[in-house]
């Protein structure tokens, strides 16, 4: 009796130990959840999110920081299925972030482009070409309608047109 | 003119699960009218009892989980699960026994799973295999069938009737002067005891190639199998493995060293072999998916049989090796999945 | 011409009832000729075709009224004589659904008046000149497919063998029958042109085994032909052994990988009606203006085949076969397997309609309630792309997207069978038609969203070297200002001294 249970709670806690330390010692890798929680965004990289962008939205979801109805491009759908990922209850989108969505390009006004190349860098996904003294351009497949190119430009030239007129 | 629009295709449904659970029970009716012949009313008291529990447990589960009741209820699976519950367990027995074995099996074999088409696990396979650990005594109390035992004396539907409400059975009678064991009870501990196999089969309870009764019954089963078959409600490949998984190696060692080892016939015509292998492992929930799949899952179900029937610790396996096959499903389905069209 | 039978077996499929003996039963009935026409410009699977006559024009029958610009695309042409009304946009039954194009209305004037036959109208020898004349000559793939036939004959893989498809699977459709039928010698013509365009060592013509007449007519016209490369082979009466990749595989037993066309194997599959088409477009210089349309269905009073112009209004080919008969629950464009049912008949027989099903209700199905999946396996014994239906579906109802691909959404032909098999009567080909819609916007949208990320990366690396080169330029920067600084301080010194020593030097001289 008294050996079996000492031999149980000796087996239990030395299973406990290697649990720990396995945790502790083996290299934490790449972090998946963060991972699989960046790959449901849209990964547009918009900041609406108030975050630099994806990656550091989706480690501040991972983190328990940030909720998870933060992201305006994704829309509902994406809320829904962070939820599932998550096991969270569904919020509503906080719809005050803002308005990016995907359907959305920017274009620029040929017209009124100074060619200031203020636009270019702020481009998360480099889709503005252009270089100074000449006229810029978006390129449509990459934009992703994030918005950011929008303040940045002293004429206002820039729009936000449907993806496919 | 205007049309109202459906999706296609616009061809009729040519199979419907009520008409398969319908075919099911007209293909059961002949063995259980034998079953009834056999071994009295038993049989029947207990599908009775058995269809109406399931029917009322469907019917509570599907209004707790707060599902519609018309439709599953009538698409007569219960009545299926009941039917062949009241095939497995012993006709005289009281009532308690298929009402729990049938609770058992749509309560938690097919509900706790999510209801029909989710269960991993045949209902009444586990309702059965619940009764038989849970209740070992009353689940061996055969009685012989009829012409086994010419002085044997079988008690009437209204004795039976009166069993199973209450327990009693009339003056002069004793349960266990009514009991006798089965065939393959008499086999197993026959050669257990070092008879052999030509001695025991020269009891009384012996007909042609297996017990008396059973093989008419289980032949009536094997008929109704066929219907199946040729209906196309069911598909070959698992009752053939199953009986070719069971009588392969039946036959084999029977050749070996007859004996010590029941005859190929034997086995065909005891116990489950052909209501398991034309109706419990065609069960298509719990099956396997695939073509070969099932053709593995099928043999594995006649050899587990075998080896339960031979080395282990029942005197029949089906219950057991479907359940235990049951739960390989998943694995098997994962290995055999068919190559789709132009993929490699 | 030798008849044979595949020694294989069809993967899948169903036995259906085949509702085809009224159809059968009359003559092709020919000379209609209905009050108006309503020409789609994308009448096939390609670019649209541009107009080249406007609105009050009269037009001959024959004559060429949208012209292919594109490779991919195959002419239209007024299929009979009358005045063009208007070219507008209208729904017009296409591959898989109703959709808006443009097209050009006639009023006909009943004249039926041809156009004069034109000069050259003898077949080319050069292979690229024929190609387009079939493209001038409107021919499309009759099938249903309407894939344009320049561009299957002009394929570049080499043929191992052009399949001739005369298998017509699909209950109700008997267009191909009648017309082998009635038409043997001109559909192997057809064939034959066909086989020198490709240069094919064999022909095969498939038939499914209910059609003995056919097989017949085919046989004597194949032998009055004595051509040697002339096959026939007679197919098993199960669905869907007609579409074409099922019959790639059992007439030769190679699969057509799944991202692939038969052609890219070195298959050509042409239906019989193409055939026949391209027969009367060399022998005659006849474009393509009509085609066999099967008029079935117990809602129709005269179930026949018609030799109906393209563009006509189905009602008014209703009409022709005698008018609806009884209650009509449902027009239905094609089979009833793969059809799909029409909202109004006030659209256009395309080059793609080969069958019209008035149905009344006792004929198609009315019960769409489903139960439970079971787990029966009916629908993955039925599918022929050997998929497993149940797995499938319980994907595509959770939206999971890995597990579709895993499963194979995409190779589903949408044939119907496990629908109709499925003993819990899941509209499952209606769940993966939706399904792959959805599919196709998750796979754009996940692409897009991985390259955005990989773009993001690279910006956010190249800013970060930008900044690091920004410092470092700086860094050196001030160190060259400030070795300057002494450099120059030195210099200066130098210089002041070079000034005060010439300065001396000079004043020494003078
Ligand atoms: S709001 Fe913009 S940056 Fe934030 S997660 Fe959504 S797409 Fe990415
Ligand atoms: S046929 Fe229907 S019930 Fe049977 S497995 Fe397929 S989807 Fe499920
Ligand atoms: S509709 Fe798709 S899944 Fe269903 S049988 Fe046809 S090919 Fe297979």
């Amino acid at each position: 009796m008294l050996i079996g249970t000492v031999v149980l709670a000796g087996l239990a806690l030395g299973l406990c130990a290697v649990l720990v330390l396995t945790d502790r010692l083996l290299p934490a890798g790449k972090d998946p959840v963060t991972d699989r929680i960046e790959s449901l965004l849209p990964r547009i990289q918009c900041a609406q999110c108030g975050y630099a962008g994806c990656r550091p939205y989706a480690r501040a979801i991972a983190a328990g920081e940030a909720d998870i109805n933060r992201c305006p491009p994704g829309g509902e759908e994406t809320v829904r299925q962070l939820a599932e990922l998550l096991g969270r209850e569904a919020v509503a989108l906080d719809t005050t972030l803002g308005s990016a969505n995907m359907n959305r390009v920017a274009r620029i006004d040929e017209h009124n482009c100074i060619g200031c190349n203020r636009c270019v860098p702020v481009c998360p996904v480099d889709a503005i070409v252009g270089v100074q003294q000449t006229i810029h351009a978006v390129i449509a497949a990459h934009c992703t309608g994030c918005e950011l190119c929008l303040a940045h430009c002293p004429v206002d030239c820039i729009d936000l047109v449907a993806r496919d007129a | 003119m205007k049309f109202a629009v459906a999706p296609g295709p616009h061809t009729a449904p040519i199979a419907s699960v009520p008409l398969t659970m319908r075919r099911v029970l007209y293909a059961l009716t002949p063995a259980a009218l034998a079953h009834v012949w056999f071994f009295g009313s038993g049989f029947a008291i207990n599908f009775f009892v058995a269809a109406v529990t399931a029917l009322v447990a469907e019917a509570a589960v599907l209004m707790l989980r707060r599902r519609p009741t018309r439709v599953p209820l009538r698409d007569g699976s219960a009545i299926v699960t009941a039917a062949l519950l009241a095939f497995a367990i012993p006709p005289l027995t009281p009532w308690w026994i298929p009402a729990f074995g049938a609770a058992t099996a749509i309560v938690v074999a097919k509900h706790m799973y999510g209801g029909l088409g989710r269960n991993l696990f045949n209902p009444a396979m586990v309702g059965y295999v619940v009764l038989l650990v849970s209740f070992p005594a009353e689940l061996t109390q055969w009685i012989p069938p009829r012409m086994g035992d010419l002085d044997y004396e079988h008690l009437g539907f209204l004795a039976h009737l009166v069993y199973s409400l209450t327990g009693t059975l009339p003056p002069d009678f004793t349960i266990d002067a009514l009991t006798r064991a089965t065939p393959l009870d008499l086999v197993k501990e026959g050669l257990r005891s070092a008879q052999t196999y030509t001695e025991i089969r020269a009891g009384s309870l012996f007909g042609g190639v297996a017990g008396r009764g059973w093989e008419w019954i289980n032949s009536f089963i094997a008929l109704g199998g066929l219907y199946l078959l040729y209906t196309g409600t069911i598909r070959w490949h698992i009752p053939i493995m199953l009986l070719a998984g069971l009588l392969v190696p039946a036959t084999l060692l029977w050749l070996i060293d007859a004996d010590s080892f029941a005859t190929p016939g034997f086995h065909l015509f005891s116990g489950a072999t052909l209501l398991g292998a034309f109706f419990i492992a065609t069960d298509p929930v719990s099956a396997a998916e695939s073509d070969r799949g099932r053709l593995i899952y099928g043999a594995g179900i006649g050899l587990l049989t075998y080896c339960i029937r031979t080395w282990g610790g029942y005197p029949d396996g089906m219950a057991f090796s479907v359940l235990l096959m049951n739960s390989a499903v998943p694995l098997i389905d994962r290995y055999t999945r068919p190559r789709i069209y132009g993929r490699d | 011409m030798l008849e044979y039978t595949p020694d294989r077996r069809p993967t899948g499929g169903l036995r259906l009832p085949a509702h085809k003996e009224a159809s059968v039963a009359q003559p092709i009935a020919r000379g209609f000729v209905p009050r108006t026409l309503i020409l789609a410009l994308q009448q096939h699977q390609g670019p649209a075709t541009t107009p080249v006559v406007s609105p009050g024009d009269r037009v001959l029958k024959g004559q060429v009224v949208a012209r292919a610009r594109a490779l991919r695309s195959a002419a239209v042409h007024a299929s009979t004589s009358g005045h063009v009304r208007t070219i507008e946009d209208r729904l017009v039954p296409s591959v898989h659904a109703v959709h808006r194009t443009r097209c050009i209305v006639i009023d006909t004037d009943g004249k039926d008046e041809p156009l004069p036959p034109g000069k050259g109208a003898r077949w080319p020898q050069d292979p690229e000149r024929q190609l387009k004349r079939i493209r001038d000559g409107g021919i499309v793939g009759l099938g249903g497919g309407v894939f344009p036939t320049a561009e299957k004959l002009g394929a570049h893989t080499p043929c191992k063998a052009l399949i001739i498809n005369g298998v017509e699977c699909e209950p109700y459709i008997s267009c191909d029958d009648v017309l082998m039928r009635e038409e043997a010698e001109g559909i192997i013509d057809g064939a034959l042109i066909m086989r020198d365009i490709l240069s094919a060592p064999e022909c095969i013509v498939a038939i499914e085994r209910d059609k003995p007449q056919a097989i017949e007519a085919i046989l004597e016209a194949g032998r009055a032909s004595g051509d040697a490369s002339l096959k026939l082979a007679d197919i098993p009466t199960i669905y869907p052994t007609g579409g074409e990749r099922q019959l790639v595989e059992m007439l030769t037993g190679e699969e057509v990988p799944s991202t692939h066309y038969p052609s890219e194997i070195g298959y050509i599959c042409q239906n019989v009606g193409t055939a026949f088409a391209l027969h009367r477009l060399v022998r005659a210089g006849q474009p393509l203006l009509s085609r066999i349309v099967t008029v079935a269905g117990d809602g129709v009073a005269r179930p026949q085949n018609v030799d109906t112009p393209i563009g006509t209004p189905i009602g008014e080919l209703i009409e022709f076969c005698g008018g609806y008969r009884g209650e009509v629950d449902r027009l239905i464009l094609g089979g009833s397997m793969m059809g799909y049912a029409l909202p109004n008949d006030e659209m256009p027989i395309t080059k793609g309609g080969n069958c019209i099903i008035v149905a009344a209700r006792s004929e198609v199905r009315q019960d769409f309630s489903e139960r439970y999946c079971i787990r029966c396996g009916n629908c993955g014994t039925a599918c022929p792309a050997r998929l497993l239906p149940q797995e499938l579906l319980r994907a595509a109802r959770s939206d999971d997207h890995e597990m579709l691909d895993e499963f194979g959404l995409t190779d589903c032909i949408e044939c119907g069978c496990c629908d109709v098999i499925c003993p819990s009567q899941i509209p499952l080909t209606e769940v993966f038609r939706n399904a792959k819609f959805a599919h196709a916007r998750y796979q754009r949208q996940h692409v897009f969203s991985a390259e955005t990320q990989q773009r993001y990366r690279r910006h956010q690396e190249r800013q970060r070297a930008d900044a690091r080169r920004g410092k470092d330029l700086q860094d050196n920067l001030r160190h060259e200002v400030e070795t300057d600084e002494a450099a120059r301080q030195r210099a200066i010194e130098a210089a002041i001294k070079r000034a005060r020593q010439r300065r001396s030097h000079d004043a020494d001289q003078d």
